[in-house]
Parts: structure tokens; sequence; C-alpha cells
């Protein structure tokens, strides 16, 4: 009898024994994932599920990420499959309003500088030691969007998919806090005060119409292995701009875009457990992927120094740093910066237009290096 | 099996380069979009 309730008894604290430091160490970061999430507002709909993933997969015995287990399932049957990324995909397109890039397609340029970040990025971890398919995992934190990190993690390393989702997200949030200092520094007051003129409303609905279809046979052809990254995001946009099909459009934008957000975000979560994720090598790629897009940012501004000495100072350079895709926070960092400086300037429309071309630019950054890989035999 | 460095420096060359030679493309496509089917004051009015 008192074998059976000691029997009992140390089922009820096998948990507790079998803790690990590290499960600790994780179940704090979740924490602090979730403080970020709530109270700094820092991405809130995705910090929050990674955070609890966080915390309820370092609990020891509960088996989770274990074959049956309800995360397991999840990560399973939406990231393994590149499902979830694509999913959301297709919202962030019925989202994303391509007018700006359309209206100033020279944007699209700037969407090009702002990738540079990926394979300066992917050099450095070559020289670090990575292996290849974990030197372009790592890199491509600098496309800044998540979905793009997610899709090219969950191919090429999956082991990897924890730190590089929750470095690509966190960046992503701290665009305002990363980009003004290197946009000072990079420009003289005298650029920053440039005021650009606007031009509104002068797209035709058909133009708005054929630009995915355009965008998606083209890139297609160009980088075939990363077509389901380019046409998702497009057939989003498609819906949107076609107006035929709204409720579609309207699903892909919240209730589908919602329960993906949900369903991918725990499962990244759920890939930070303890003894995977506390090592040396973690902290190496939240460093590159802050270096990624610290770069992206530099390139970007120094592409629009470019246009403006080629257009004899009629292009405001801190446009540039909107060429990334995390959008449109970083359209908005260059209009307060602009305005800082220059009350009235206006830089907004124009740096929308830089930061959708950094979206498409994003992801056809990440098809071409897909196919180039390809191409090169390495997957 | 190629060296780290050929492998790094075909990516940031041809990878790179690939991507602004498309993202160039798309922008005179969609130039060329804009020329084609010009915008008309008539279309807000619809």
């Amino acid at each position: 009898m008192l074998d059976a309730m000691l029997s009992g008894l140390s089922g009820l604290v096998a948990g507790f024994v079998h803790l690990h430091w590290s499960n600790l160490v994780m179940m704090c970061i979740g924490g602090i994932l979730l403080y970020l999430g709530i109270k700094k507002d820092f991405e809130p709909l995705l910090l929050v599920p990674i955070g609890f993933g966080c915390i309820i997969v370092n609990i020891p015995l509960a088996d989770l990420m274990e074959k049956g287990g309800f995360l397991r399932t999840i990560y399973d049957f939406g990231v393994i499959t590149e499902l979830f990324p694509l999913l959301i995909f297709i919202g962030i397109g019925a989202m994303t309003d391509f007018g700006p890039v359309l209206e100033n397609p020279y944007t699209f340029i700037l969407g090009a500088a702002g990738q540079f970040g990926i394979f300066l990025t992917l050099l450095l971890a070559l020289a670090l030691g990575f292996p290849y398919k974990d030197a372009v995992t790592i890199g491509i934190i600098g496309a800044c969007d998540g979905p793009t990190v997610i899709y090219v993690a969950s191919q090429y390393a999956q082991h990897l998919l924890g730190p590089v989702s929750v470095a690509a997200y966190s960046y992503m949030s701290l665009v305002p806090v990363l980009q003004p200092p290197i946009m000072r520094m990079l420009t003289t007051k005298k650029e920053r005060e440039v005021v650009m003129k606007t031009h509104q409303k002068t797209v035709s609905k058909m133009t708005k119409l054929l630009f995915p279809i355009v965008i998606t046979v083209i890139g297609g052809l160009i980088a075939p292995h990363g077509l389901p990254l380019l046409a998702t995001i497009m057939l989003g946009n498609f819906m949107k701009e076609s107006g035929a099909v709204a409720r579609l459009t309207k699903a892909s934008e919240n209730e589908i875009a919602n329960i993906v957000t949900l369903l991918l975000a725990i499962s990244i979560g759920a890939t930070m457990s303890g003894p995977v994720f506390v090592k040396p090598t973690t902290i190496i790629i939240l460093a590159l992927g802050l270096l990624a897009i610290c770069l992206d940012t530099v390139c970007g501004v120094l592409f629009g120094k470019i246009l403006y000495v080629v257009t004899g100072g009629k292009i405001n350079p801190l446009i540039g740093a909107a060429g990334i895709s995390a959008f449109p926070m970083s359209a908005r960092v260059v209009q307060r910066e602009g305005q800082k400086y220059n009350k009235r300037s206006f830089l907004l429309m124009h740096a929308m237009g830089a930061n959708a071309g950094g979206q498409v630019g994003s992801v056809m950054a990440a098809a071409v290096m897909l196919s180039v890989l390809k191409g090169m035999g390495v997957i | 099996m190629m060296d780290r460095w050929t492998f790094g420096l075909t990516m940031l060359v041809v990878g790179m380069g690939g991507t602004i030679c498309t993202l160039i493309l798309f922008s005179l496509v969609m130039s060329a979009l804009k020329k084609l089917f010009p915008y008309k004051k008539e279309e807000d009015e619809k």
C-alpha cells in the first residue's frame, strides 16, 4: 500500500526531477517574449504564442514534441510541409497595397538593395564555419520576412527553425529602434531634408490587376524553385485587386491568416526546447541575424544616396532604408525621420513604394537563392 | 564539391545579381504596363 502511494507520488514529482537548467533558461526566455509582446507591443500576434509555446515545450515529460504530441502534430502538418508560411503569404498578399510601388516602379530597385544583407551575412556565416545550407538559412534572416525565413529553414535546416524564426520576428519588430541611427549615420542633414514630389492615383485598375500575374509568371520562370513563395503572395494580391472574391480575400487576411499565425507561432515556440536551443550557436545566429538586418539598411540607404546623386538631389536617400520587407513599419520609420528634419517632407508614399518593393524583393531574393542552390547542386 | 569561398562568392554575385536584375526587369515591365494601360480619371467615378 505504502509502496503504491510512493510510486504514485513519484509520478507527481517526476517533472521536477527531470527539469534541466536549460529548460528553466528557456522558460525565462519564453516569459521575456510574452513580456515584449504584451507590454512592449512588439509583434504580439507572434511573440505571445511563440513565448507560450516556448514555455510549455520546456516542461519535462509532457512529450509535446514527441511523435503523437499535439505540438508535434501541428508542426509536422504545417511547418515541415511548408504549408503555414505559404498560407500566411496569401494573407500578406491580400493585405498589401502594391499601388505605391506601381506609381514609382524605380522603387523596386530600392527593394533589391535592401536584400544585400542576406548575401553578405551568408558569406559571414560561411566564414564562421556553418555548413552551406545552414549559412543560407542564417543569411535569409536578412530578408526581414518571417514566412520566407520559415519556408527556407523548414526545407533546408529544420534544426535552426527556432533561432532563425525568433531572430526574424524579433528584429522585424525592432526596426523602429535599429534603423534610425544607421539612417542618421549614413546621410547628411541636407540629404535628409530633401522634399520629394508626390504623384497620386496614376495607376490604372488594369495595371494593378495584371501586376500579380506578370510578376508570378516572370518571377516563376526566372526562379522556379521559389515559385510557391511568389505565387502565394501574388494570389492574395490578385484576389484583392480583382474585387471578385471579396469573401476569399477577407478570409485570407483575417480568419486564415489569424488561425495559421497561431498554429505557426506555437510550432516555432515548440522548437525552442532547452537542450536544443541553449548553445553558443544560437547566440551566433541571433548576432548574425541582427547584422543582416543592419546591413540591409546600410545598403538600402547607400543606394538611396546613389539615386540622390544621379537625380541631382531629387530623391531623399532615407527612403532606401524602407527597401526591406518589414511592411509597413519601415516606411513609417522613414516618414518619421524625414519629418524630424523637414516638416514639409512627406516621404511616406515613396517609402511605401520602396517597402512594397522590399516585400517583393525579399521573396525574389529567396526564390533566386533557392534556384541558384539547385543549379549548383547544393539542394 | 566547391570550396566555401567559391560557394559564398557565387551566391553573392549570382544571387544578388539575379535579384537585382529580376527587380529591374519587374520595374521595366511595370513601367510598360502603366504606359499600355494608363490611368483614366473616369476610373474614380465608376
